[in-house]
């Protein structure tokens, strides 16, 4: 071969091409495969994989019984397969057009209620019976042999020349010698790198601006109202009763820190109540309101015992006692729930004092210091 | 070359000349040929994994499927729809497209239900899957580095699992996402930081569903995506392991070939596991979400789980203890960091790393192509045991509420039986597996020595009654077996070992001449009377060695 052409469009060498195959063209001529028999020529190609076929269990003798019977078999299957598609695509298109319609507008008809679990039925059972044909297929009809494929192991002179091939490359890029190069590149990288990491700095937020974690919407004089915004009064409520309150602001009772239990003791728990210290004062009467938002993962606490005080959360079980200052005393929460100081305003509806004195919720890193 | 179309041998139909045309400028056909002819060992076991990605398929087509429908929002909308009990209350737009697709879209209720018990599957063959790479100890090198892939992908399986669960936004996800924002929130130092990156602000703010979506639909399923490619690549580039049997060494593999056996094998499994989710999908409801209603944060409905296979993260926070650390200077660790984070980074920090710790204690360095009996490696069946029952009592304790209301229980005490039981309970589970492999060990090498248990009684002269039994191989002087044990499962009963003819094919009437079975009995010599060629099999050199026990020849006369 040359490298003297260079004409334009040569390719800078002699045109003469290349060994025909990968395979052994060498060892087998053309005349010589055609000589062969399907099965010879499969099994040539076969071991010229690694793989010998060492045995044929052979499949059902043409026309036996056992032949004709597994092809009924096979043959069934795929016709259900259709009949079954077919199903789904009836009832799929035919809802609202032959058949009674699928909506659920018409709740309570036994139709709608019966049109998902149909399609799933028909649909399932076709796409099995494909399945189930293609397997019976494989297991009655096809013959079954036994082959067995070397593996090989890696080759050292495949390590040695790629390796040669590698390292030769790297000297011949000169990139060794030239320090100045690797440097700038090293530090090319990182800068690059990091530069293309960069733009997910938008992603990053100041949690401690404006103490977000820490702050909820009640402030003094703020109305606790229900869920559907009416205030309360003291009075409006049994005692051993409890109700969940929201502040009244838009959208207070879809805040996810605000919720916050307001429960009318008993008289016998009154007596027992030990508030947390300095919180004497934040109940009002027999009115205590502590936040509904578990101080363990953030659930809400609506499960309330009366009998025994307890407020539970369904998520992970933490247990508070209302007449300890809602201290945890069973299950995963360490903290009580904060409690919120309410008085009731001119009119004789509660209102809060003040905000939380505490963050609400679950604890975080650095919650104690805020 | 257009030489090669008139060679001899040449394709003269048009079909054939059409693939001469088409190798003549692709040349694939030495690929097809080599691919077509590769071999899958056979082995029940070895479909779990093939489950996986067929689940991964469905998902694929379904997911694609809703979010042709599904609106990631969490604009508030007021619900319209056909859906009487909710219609007129205010709602996030995601839950409001989440109820018409269940409501208002022709079968878009079965395809929100196949993609679920699609993921629901998913995870399960997955774990499945795993297990039996653990148990036979297929991760063995030199495929340490696919168990870490596979480890990565049941972790990216769980995240899909997670972020699918919360896009509805109703009740239960919306409950669920409070709780992932209080694990955020837990994390010491960068905890408050990483939940504001995540969410935006607050929770639940107004871009988390957003987000999500945009990992469960594109980032999570690229990366899986590709770590599957990664994973079969591997997979066939190493390949497959197979168990000890007649004629396999570590340097071969004994199956079918992939064309036509294997792959039409592999399409019913495809098949059944896509009609099985289908059927799931429309006959068992799952994830009702219009009877939880929209996501309020002031709500809970109790028995709150999640999906089964974050149950025992749910199990573990439950029965933590209430240890928060309190750091001079006013700093917390949240106790729900311990048990949530911790115990999680642990658990599957182990798991990944197991390959080489294993590698490390035992001292075995060595490539390993044969499957082990899990009877064969006690130590590290007991370890499986012993994780396996750790994981179980977390994924019970994450339903103690649901155990301790229907069985009439106190809650308190479940907390407790699993407090204690997540401690005592893999002890006891290593011991008696450990225990239960001797036993299965050593009932392997009685049936090798003695012989298998024939069932007849006889008695002797002295009076002595004593059940005689079947010799596997030839014995020496005192009647006692030459095998030794391979590694392969030893037969235990008489019919294993050709004691009596197979049954004649026929559901109702016989479809076989029985003398046609006979004949064929004898010719192809099934049982102990294949020793001959399965000897031939063996190149190992070492008669037991990957081979039965039965290699050893013909049954003997039964002796006492």
């Amino acid at each position: 071969m040359t490298t003297h052409d260079t004409r334009p469009g040569s390719s800078g060498g002699a045109d003469t091409p290349g060994p025909l195959h990968s395979g052994p063209d060498e060892d087998y001529t053309p005349e010589q495969l055609a000589s062969m028999s399907r099965e010879d020529l499969d099994r040539l190609g076969a071991r010229y994989d690694g793989v010998e076929i060492l045995h044929v269990d052979p499949a059902p003798e043409p026309g036996s019984r056992l032949e004709r019977r597994a092809v009924r078999q096979v043959g069934l299957a795929f016709t259900l397969a259709g009949v079954f598609a077919f199903l789904f695509l009836v009832v799929y298109a035919g809802s609202g057009w032959f058949l009674p319609d699928w909506n659920w507008a018409q709740a309570g008809t036994t139709w709608s209620a019966l049109f998902t679990p149909l399609l799933g039925l028909f649909m399932g059972l076709s796409l099995t019976m494909v399945g189930v044909g293609l397997v019976l297929y494989t297991k009655k009809l096809l013959p079954h042999e036994t082959a067995v494929q070397d593996k090989h192991d890696g080759s050292h002179f495949d390590r040695v020349t790629t390796g040669a091939t590698l390292v030769g490359g790297y000297h011949n890029s000169g990139l060794p010698r030239r320090k100045l190069i690797t440097r700038s590149l090293g530090f090319m990288g990182a800068g690059v790198g990091i530069m293309l990491l960069a733009p997910l700095g938008g992603l990053i937020k100041n949690p401690n601006t404006g103490n977000p974690l820490g702050r909820t919407s009640w402030a003094e004089g703020v109305r606790l109202v229900r869920d559907d915004g009416s205030p309360i009064r003291p009075g409006d409520q049994e005692p051993g009763s409890l109700e969940k309150v929201f502040p009244a602001v838009p959208g207070g009772n879809l805040q996810s820190d605000a919720g916050t239990m307001l429960i009318r003791l008993r008289p016998e728990q009154v007596e027992m109540d030990r508030p947390r210290e300095g919180q004497a004062d934040f109940a009002y009467g027999d009115y205590v309101a502590y936040s509904l938002i578990c101080t363990h993962a953030g659930c809400p606490v609506a499960l309330y015992e009366q009998e025994t005080s307890r407020l539970l959360c369904p998520c992970h079980q933490s247990q508070f006692d209302v007449t300890q200052g809602a201290k945890p005393v069973f299950g995963p929460a360490t903290r009580s729930l904060p409690q919120l100081p309410i008085t009731v305003d001119d009119e004789g509806f509660f209102v809060a004092r003040s905000d939380y004195i505490e963050a609400v919720g679950p604890t975080y890193w650095n919650r104690e210091r805020i | 070359m257009a030489a090669t179309a008139t060679l001899p041998g040449a394709p003269t139909s048009r079909l054939g000349k059409a693939a001469t045309e088409f190798d003549d400028r692709m040349i694939v056909a030495g690929p097809v040929r080599r691919t077509l002819n590769k071999v899958f060992p056979d082995h029940w076991s070895f479909l779990l994994g093939e489950i996986a990605l067929y689940c991964f398929v469905i998902l694929l087509l379904s997911g694609t499927y809703l979010t042709f429908f599904f609106d990631a929002t969490l604009t508030e909308v007021v619900y319209e729809g056909s859906y009487d009990p909710l219609r007129g209350t205010e709602m996030s737009a995601a839950y409001a497209s989440t109820l018409d697709l269940s409501f208002d879209v022709r079968g878009g209720l079965f395809m929100r239900q196949l993609h679920h018990w699609a993921a629901l599957l998913f995870v399960a063959s997955i774990v499945v899957h795993l297990l039996r790479i653990f148990f036979t100890g297929a991760f063995r090198r030199p495929r340490e580095n696919n168990w870490l892939i596979g480890v990565v992908m049941l972790v990216l399986a769980l995240l899909m699992g997670v972020t699918g669960y919360t896009l509805p936004d109703d009740l239960l996800s919306g409950t669920g996402l409070r709780i992932i924002s209080a694990i955020l929130l837990s994390i010491p130092v960068i905890g408050t930081w990483l939940h504001f990156a995540i969410f935006n602000g607050d929770f639940v703010g107004t871009e988390i569903i957003g987000r999500f979506y945009i990992a469960h639909v594109l980032i999570f399923p690229a990366i899986l995506l590709a770590l599957i490619a990664v994973h079969l690549l591997v997979l066939v580039k190493q390949k497959h392991t197979q168990f000890a049997g007649p004629g396999r060494t570590e340097h071969n593999v004994v199956g079918n070939r992939l064309f036509p056996t294997f792959a039409a094998k592999a399409t019913g499994l495809l098949f059944i596991v896509f009609g099985v989710c289908a059927a799931l999908a429309g006959l068992a409801q799952i994830n009702p979400v219009w009877l939880w209603g929209p996501y309020n944060p002031a709500q809970v409905s109790t028995f709150s789980q999640p999906d089964w296979y974050i149950l025992f993260l749910d199990g573990s926070t439950r029965i933590f203890p209430a240890w928060d650390v309190n750091l001079p200077g006013d700093y917390t660790i949240p106790a729900l960091f311990w048990p949530t984070v911790v115990v999680a980074g642990a658990m599957f920090t182990v798991l990944a790393l197991y390959p080489m710790i294993e590698r490390k204690l035992t001292g075995d360095t060595a490539s390993h192509h044969l499957l082990q009996r899990p009877r064969d490696v006690p130590v590290r069946t007991s370890l499986g045991a012993m994780a396996l029952t750790f994981y179980l009592v977390l994924a019970i304790s994450g339903s103690n509420d649901v155990l301790a209301d229907k069985f009439d229980l106190s809650l308190n005490a479940m907390i407790w039986v699993g407090r204690i039981g997540v401690i005592v309970l893999p002890a006891i589970a290593y011991v008696v597996t450990y225990r239960i492999c001797l036993g299965l060990q050593q009932h392997d090498r009685e049936v090798l020595e003695h012989g298998i248990e024939t069932g007849v009684i006889r008695r002797l002269p002295n009076g002595e009654f004593i059940e005689v039994h079947q010799p596997l191989g030839p014995v020496d002087e005192h009647g006692h077996g030459q095998l030794a044990y391979g590694g392969a499962p030893v037969p235990k009963r008489m019919n294993q070992v050709g004691g009596s003819r197979r049954a004649i094919r026929g559901f109702f009437s016989p479809v076989e001449e029985p003398s046609a079975v006979e004949l064929e009995q004898r010719g192809e010599g099934r049982g102990l009377s294949a020793a001959d060629s399965d000897r031939q099999l063996t190149s190992s050199g070492r008669p037991s060695e990957g081979g039965r026990p039965s290699d050893g020849g013909r049954p003997q006369d039964p002796r006492d």
